[in-house]
């Protein structure tokens, strides 16, 4: 099993739902994030005082799946977050031990 | 005099009495939103307190200390005069000559005392002792605020050293300028924030700071037009310059911005109403429409660059009362003195052909006289709110500390004076 986290631009994030939907993807777990990377910060203005904002706004998407399945999420997501633009994020993908579904308490592939 | 109740002026001041009153929840909304999340509710407790202390003075001896017969020079009014309210004949009400009675001016002249002290308030935010505060609003109610009121509402000394009568309409010098003054008196004897000009002090919520300033614009009619006492066409002059001048005064600040950095805020706009309210309180009645529409774009212009004074001069006016509520204060009683016209449109007479009353200002063929009166009441508020502000936080340095500890303030004062927090995770 593979864990594929996805780090993007939240107003994307309907059109990436809508994607693993498509794949065949049961569920998702997204949290709000806040970071940066090469698009760096911005700058805000309150009262003619100027503040730089380091860390920006991103949302991120953590998905569980089949080693066979982990491309095809993968591209689902890029594709569907993709603006062209500086800041669009990053996908990863890392294998997982095990994983329990706490209802049944089944384990492994049973519990995606 | 004769009492005679004026139902329809009575109504009326009833009504703006509520009016007035809300302002103050409506500035704790204004000031809310403005400082980090970790202070919200210690910024907005700072003007419910005023409320609970200024209220309860205020019908003990706060309104004698400002409306009754002169003592110690005509410094203060005498505070054994209306001690509890009781016992009070209508007929001693300031405003026995509309048909207004006593308890209905007194409830509407303590909204004005506890939204002073209110104002006050944004210069300290983040850092001042709960304690401290609470025992600063009597104190300066008492010593600074009923004074002023005096002298320039009620005859008294502060109020005397101008050549003509200075027209303070609705409180440009007892409100504004005093609490701006005061507020610069407090930021000094703070001292700075933790990270002053290095951290980034963002608003937290700006919503908050619209609805707040949405509700004072909402109030301010009753604390303008109110301040006529009475339901006639002056109040209906003082009305209509209260919706224009903050209107304008919102494009003048937004002009700035737009010319220095690009972009029209909403925290620009909120400021530019405030701004344009404040200049006008003093002059809403007195000033023609084009004095207002002039009045309040020069006020939204000038103090949306006058809130960088403080990087400048290097104190910690955190939430800008100095930029707005002192300089828009001195702009509306200043430019009374070009802007005044008492001939048309107004039917104010107080004191107006009488000698030594109030003139037209220099552009309404006045001459310069009431220019040269304006400013010297501007100057005379500024020097003695500063001055006893001082004294008095001094005091209360020296005996019960006015700072929180530096770990309460990074850790948040709400938590640690109000033992709450008002976000899950505020930070």
């Amino acid at each position: 099993m593979k864990l594929v986290t996805a780090i993007i631009q939240p107003h994307r994030v309907d059109e990436v739902r809508a994607a693993l939907e498509a794949t065949g993807v049961k569920g998702v777990t997204v949290s709000e994030a806040a970071g940066y990377g090469r698009q760096k910060g911005h700058t805000e203005v309150y009262r003619g005082a100027e503040y730089t904002v380091d860390l920006v706004p991103k949302t991120r998407l953590e998905v569980l799946v089949d080693d066979a399945d982990a491309t095809a999420v993968t591209e689902a997501i890029v594709s569907a977050a993709q603006t062209g633009k500086i800041g669009d994020g990053k996908v990863w993908v890392v294998p997982v031990d095990d994983v329990a579904r706490v209802r049944t308490g089944e384990h492994g592939a049973d519990a995606l | 005099m004769e009492f005679t109740l004026d139902s329809g002026n009575t109504a009326w001041m009833i009504v703006a009495t509520a009016l007035v009153l809300l302002m103050t929840p409506a500035l704790a909304f204004f000031y809310g939103g403005m400082v980090r999340a970790k202070s919200v509710l210690n910024m907005m407790m700072m003007s419910f307190i005023s409320i609970a202390t200024i209220a309860v003075v205020w019908v003990i001896y706060g309104y004698g200390l400002a409306f009754g017969p002169d003592v110690a020079g005509g410094l203060f009014g005498n505070p054994s005069d209306f001690v509890g309210m009781n016992s009070i004949p209508e007929t001693s009400s300031l405003a026995a000559s509309v048909g207004v009675p006593f308890y209905v001016m007194a409830a509407f002249q303590a909204t004005f005392a506890i939204i002073t002290v209110a104002l006050i308030s944004g210069s300290v935010a983040d850092r001042m002792k709960f304690g401290t505060w609470t025992l600063f609003t009597v104190l300066w109610v008492s010593l600074v605020y009923t004074p002023i009121a005096h002298g320039v509402w009620g005859g008294g000394l502060l109020g005397s050293f101008s050549p003509t009568m200075v027209i303070d309409f609705a409180g440009g010098t007892v409100v504004h300028i005093n609490a701006g003054a005061a507020g610069l008196a407090l930021a000094i004897l703070l001292g700075l924030r933790k990270g002053f000009g290095k951290e980034p002090f963002k608003p937290h919520n700006l919503p908050f700071v619209m609805l707040g300033a949405a509700l004072l614009w909402f109030g301010w009619f009753g604390f303008n037009a109110g301040s006529e006492f009475a339901a006639d066409a002056t109040a209906g002059r003082a009305f209509l310059n209260t919706l224009v001048a903050p209107a304008i005064a919102i494009l003048g600040w937004l002009l700035v911005e737009k010319i220095r950095d690009g972009k029209p805020t909403s925290l620009g706009a909120a400021s530019g109403i405030v701004a344009g309210l404040v200049a006008i309180t003093p002059a809403a009645a007195s000033v023609d429409t084009w004095g207002a529409l002039s009045i309040g774009f020069i006020a939204g212009v000038v103090c949306s660059l006058a809130v960088a004074l403080k990087y400048k001069f290097g104190y910690d006016d955190s939430l800008d009362v100095v930029g707005v509520h002192l300089v828009g204060g001195v702009i509306g009683t200043v430019l009374i003195g070009f802007f005044a016209n008492l001939d048309e449109g107004t039917t104010w007479a107080f004191g107006v052909g009488e000698e030594g009353g109030p003139v037209n200002g220099l552009f309404y063929g006045g001459g310069a006289e009431q220019l040269i009166s304006q400013t010297i009441g501007a100057v005379v508020a500024i020097a003695y709110s500063l001055i006893v502000t001082l004294i008095i936080g001094l005091v209360l340095k020296v005996t019960i500390g006015l700072r929180v500890s530096e770990d309460t303030e990074v850790s948040g004062i709400d938590l640690a004076s109000h033992g709450e927090t008002a976000y899950e995770e505020a930070k």
